[in-house]
């Protein structure tokens, strides 16, 4: 009895201290993400990085402007796209969906959510590539757009929820229609958790590389207008990586950092920003 | 010693039984408080409680709500440590070792405690009763095990083709039954009782109450309670706590009839609480 | 926004008075807002919209393959060579590939992510658990291009000089560690969304377990049970359906991940037993060959095999969702 009581205690302190050791790998992970991005990136990062265009292929130096440019360029399409179809099915979830037709846009926005985003890069290569004839700004941005979707409208619906239904009886019993009631009632009042939701949705498809490969393609020189093939920053870390050069591995190391420095920003002030909300609810 | 429709015997009875017990208090104490102090961080919610809880007697703490009745019940199996900031002063002994420096494993083995909603484990109704036995190694055949305490907790003819069947499918009683037989298995010399029939109906809180006067000859029972007909109908002790103050600690019929501090006049006359 | 959609309103005389046209689209426009069917309307165009995308990716997918599904049958999904020259296309090194890097994921992420979520939902101080959280997420949004390129040049020269030797000495006696090691390959694949899907793992699984009513954990305590035994035998089979989803939440990331393992895997469609041997995936050769893809065969095979992604994620993403919800739904009682 003694002895399987030690026994026990034993196998205790060494579960729970492996729980620890699991945890800490995890978080381990993330310093070390981290902390080799730094190290290796930061070397590499100059001011021609920002401004200048790549270099040809033995010729050092060079930089990435052209797809820093680029993956401002294919966001704006992508929230231009996906952000308004999010937001206002969002709206249309948590305000007016009837029974039938909420749980079909639900379970068809979960769909989505679920594709991989190599197969909405086939998806938006035969939508828009195809049909155009060519790589284009246009067709990236809509694959990346079609990747914002879900993210928004599952954000937009669920900030929507938080705000009380009494609220909304108050505005409507003023004598205000549903529209006014939603524009100048609930979506004020669910503000910042809407405009938490759009950023990480920017954030998750900043990074994102795949549904790129064949819709923007990519570019080695600065793109006019929105129907060429276009430098984007996640594709040229791609194609710096997996090519022979050591100048272009340490300009993927230079690039990744920028990534990644951009979308963790990005990430954590969306987080602060609904944290705040939560502070103020509590007062 | 079973009786049936226990439900219905009036306090007289009840009061005959405690008197029948014999002198209450010299029954040897089991369980012996000194000057138990307890905060919740900053907010103290116990002030210097002293008192014994006899060996196979049934105490019932009474008192309005949030007087500090759970909180005490809850230092007994030292339960509190799953909260945070909480922090205790005093001395605590069973059977003269003071459980505040025991191995709380050991401690809550010999203690065992039924909660005020019932909260069987998501698996079979034999599983949990045998989950205790399992973890403390249990040398003898199960199922004998497992028959012996469903039926102390008279269960055992209502479940006993159906062993297998998930304990959630049960009733609400039936439910607060298995709890009582999984704290049973593993033979604890006391069994707290956190209101454990608040969340029952009429006819299973008779038949848990029939259970307690078995219980208790083999065991020393502590139950929370804020019913006071209950307390009357099952206890030999009360004590009446009072914004964590021990007010007044007599024997049951005593109390509720001559009770000694105004303030347990006011409560139990219904005048708060 | 009256004065940008009407930028030539012909007679503008002063601010505190709008002429009568500008007056009017003014109120019209109030008007329009003060109805009740104006939101009604444009979100729901919203909603419809998102089911017509849906509906034209699984359209463009099924009529875009039907060349490669009509020349090939089902025999596509068992065909074990993949040779474009030839037109001799089979996707069973693919589905092998995929299926066998996130197998290994999965034993790798499961007791990582699960054990993390157990400390930091049950042991660690709330305020504490709530910033590793917070990390945990961020490492959950760092770019699959990222993992990638750490793969390429940090992990595949780890496991190259260090791991694969080490593993061919001790467990060389099984077939899965035997052969030449060449660093990228399946283990490298498998290593690399292991350590992709543990944040979901972590994540998911922290707050279902924190949704476990306290009374379990008590239950547990009071029979004298360890932290540990109360934590394994009550609190984690509480919530065990939802831990199960997301493990399948974690396993559909993995069989769609593209970038890292595209890096990583060595993109050789060939299948064999070692792991330390180079093989490719589903999503690898997409991301490889379609720019390059130049017959309408190879072109429509290519996209059956995204068709074959696109199922398989589905089911599983579906099944997760099921048994999360039924977590929540129920308070956690498993049937």
């Amino acid at each position: 009895m003694i002895t399987r009581h030690r026994f026990r205690k034993i196998t205790n302190a060494v579960m729970l201290t492996l729980t620890g050791l699991c945890a800490l790998v995890a978080v381990g992970a993330m310093l070390a993400i981290l902390g080799f991005l730094v190290w290796k990136g930061a070397g590499s990062l100059n001011w021609d990085f920002f401004t200048k265009l790549p270099a040809p292929v033995g010729e050092p130096g060079g930089g990435m402007a052209n797809a820093i440019v680029g993956t401002g360029k294919l966001l704006l399409i992508a929230s231009l796209i996906g952000l308004p179809i999010g937001f206002l099915s969002g709206v249309y979830l948590s305000e007016f969906g009837g029974r039938p037709m909420s749980f079909l846009i639900r379970y068809v926005t979960d769909l989505l959510s679920g594709v991989p985003s190599i197969v909405i890069g086939i998806f938006a290569y035969a939508m828009v590539v195809v049909p155009m004839k060519s790589f284009s700004t246009l067709a990236g941005g809509f694959a990346l757009g079609v990747m914002m979707i879900p993210i928004a409208v599952r954000g937009t619906e669920e900030s929507l929820r938080t705000v009380p239904p009494n609220l909304r009886e108050a505005s409507v019993a003023l004598g205000a229609s549903r529209t006014t009631t939603i524009l100048r009632v609930v979506i004020p009042a669910a503000f910042r958790g809407i405009l938490t939701a759009m950023m990480l949705a920017l954030a998750r498809v900043a990074g994102e590389t795949a549904p790129l490969l064949f819709t923007a393609f990519g570019n080695n020189d600065w793109s006019p207008g929105w129907t060429h093939p276009i430098a984007s920053l996640p594709v040229m870390i791609y194609n710096y990586a997996i090519s022979p050069f050591r100048d272009w591995h340490r300009q993927a190391w230079a690039a990744g950092l920028v990534l990644l420095v951009l979308v963790l920003l990005t990430n954590i002030a969306a987080r602060l920003l609904f944290m705040g909300r939560a502070a103020e609810a509590e007062r | 010693m079973s009786s049936p429709g226990i439900g219905r015997v009036p306090i007289v009875r009840a009061s005959a039984r405690a008197t029948e017990a014999g002198a209450v208090p010299e029954a040897p104490p089991r369980i012996e408080v000194s000057h138990l102090n307890f905060y919740y961080g900053s907010k103290q919610a116990l002030f210097d409680i002293s008192l014994q809880l006899p060996t196979n007697r049934l105490t019932a703490l009474i008192g309005p709500s949030g007087c500090g009745k759970s909180t005490f019940l809850r230092t007994l199996n030292r339960m509190y440590e799953t909260q945070r900031h909480t922090r205790i002063e005093g001395e605590i002994l069973l059977d003269g070792e003071n459980i505040l420096g025991m191995d709380v494993v050991a401690l809550r083995r010999k203690v065992g405690m039924v909660f005020q909603k019932p909260n069987p484990f998501p698996k079979s109704i034999f599983e949990n009763v045998a989950y205790g036995l399992r973890i403390n190694g249990y040398e003898g055949k199960l199922s004998d095990a497992v028959e012996r305490s469903l039926r102390r907790a008279a269960l055992w003819d209502e479940v006993k083709d159906q062993l297998q069947k998930s304990a959630h499918a049960l009733s609400g009683g039936q439910q607060q039954r298995v709890c009582i037989a999984r704290a049973l298995a593993v033979n604890p010399e006391v069994l707290l009782l956190d209101e454990p029939c608040s969340a029952l109906d009429p006819v299973s809180t008779a038949k848990v109450e029939e259970l307690l006067f078995e219980l208790k000859e083999s065991c020393t029972v502590v139950m929370v309670t804020h019913n006071m007909q209950q307390a009357a109908r099952v206890s030999e002790l009360t004590a009446f706590l009072l914004d964590g103050h021990l007010i007044e600690y007599n024997p049951t019929p005593q109390l509720f009839t001559t009770p000694s501090d105004p303030r347990t006049e006011a409560y139990i006359t219904g005048r708060f609480g | 926004m009256a004065t940008a959609a009407h930028p030539a309103a012909p007679q503008v005389r002063s601010h505190a008075h709008p002429p009568g046209f500008f007056r009017s689209f003014r109120n019209r426009l109030r008007k329009l807002i003060g109805t009740d069917w104006l939101g009604y309307v444009l979100s729901l165009v919203a909603a419809v919209l998102i089911l017509a995308i849906t509906t034209a990716l699984v359209w463009q997918l099924w009529t875009q393959s039907a060349l490669s599904r009509a020349k090939f049958g089902w025999g596509f999904l068992v065909g074990r060579t993949w040779s474009p020259l030839f037109e001799h296309l089979g996707a069973l090194p693919f589905i092998y590939g995929t299926v066998v890097t996130s197998v290994i994921a999965l034993l790798i992420a499961v007791p990582l992510g699960l054990g993390a979520a157990i400390f930091l939902a049950e042991l660690a101080p709330p305020r504490a658990s709530s910033w590793l959280a917070f990390l945990i997420d961020l490492l959950a949004a760092v770019p699959s291009v990222i993992y990638g390129l750490l793969g390429i040049f940090v992990m595949v020269p780890f496991l190259r000089q260090v791991v694969d030797p080490a593993l061919k000495r001790t467990l060389g006696f099984l077939p899965l560690f035997q052969g030449p090691i060449y660093g990228v390959g399946l283990l490298a694949g498998g290593l690399v969304l292991a350590i992709m899907v543990v944040p979901f793992i972590i994540s998911v699984s922290r707050e279902v377990l924190l949704a476990v009513p306290r009374d379990q954990r008590e239950g547990a305590l009071a029979l004298g049970a360890t932290r540990w035994e109360a934590t394994w035998g009550a609190v984690v089979p509480f919530a065990r359906t939802g831990i199960y989803g997301s493990i399948f939440l974690a396993l559909a990331r993995a069989l769609g991940e593209t970038m890292a393992i595209t890096m990583v895997i060595g993109n050789d469609p060939k299948i064999r037993a070692s792991l330390f041997a180079p093989g490719a995936s589903i999503a690898a050769v997409l991301a490889n060959e379609f720019v390059e893809a130049t017959t309408p065969t190879y072109i429509s095979a290519l996209i059956e095999l995204g068709l074959v992604l696109f199922c398989l994620t589905i089911v599983l993403n579906g099944l997760a969702r099921l048994l999360i919800l039924a977590t929540s739904r129920r308070g956690g009682a498993p049937a």
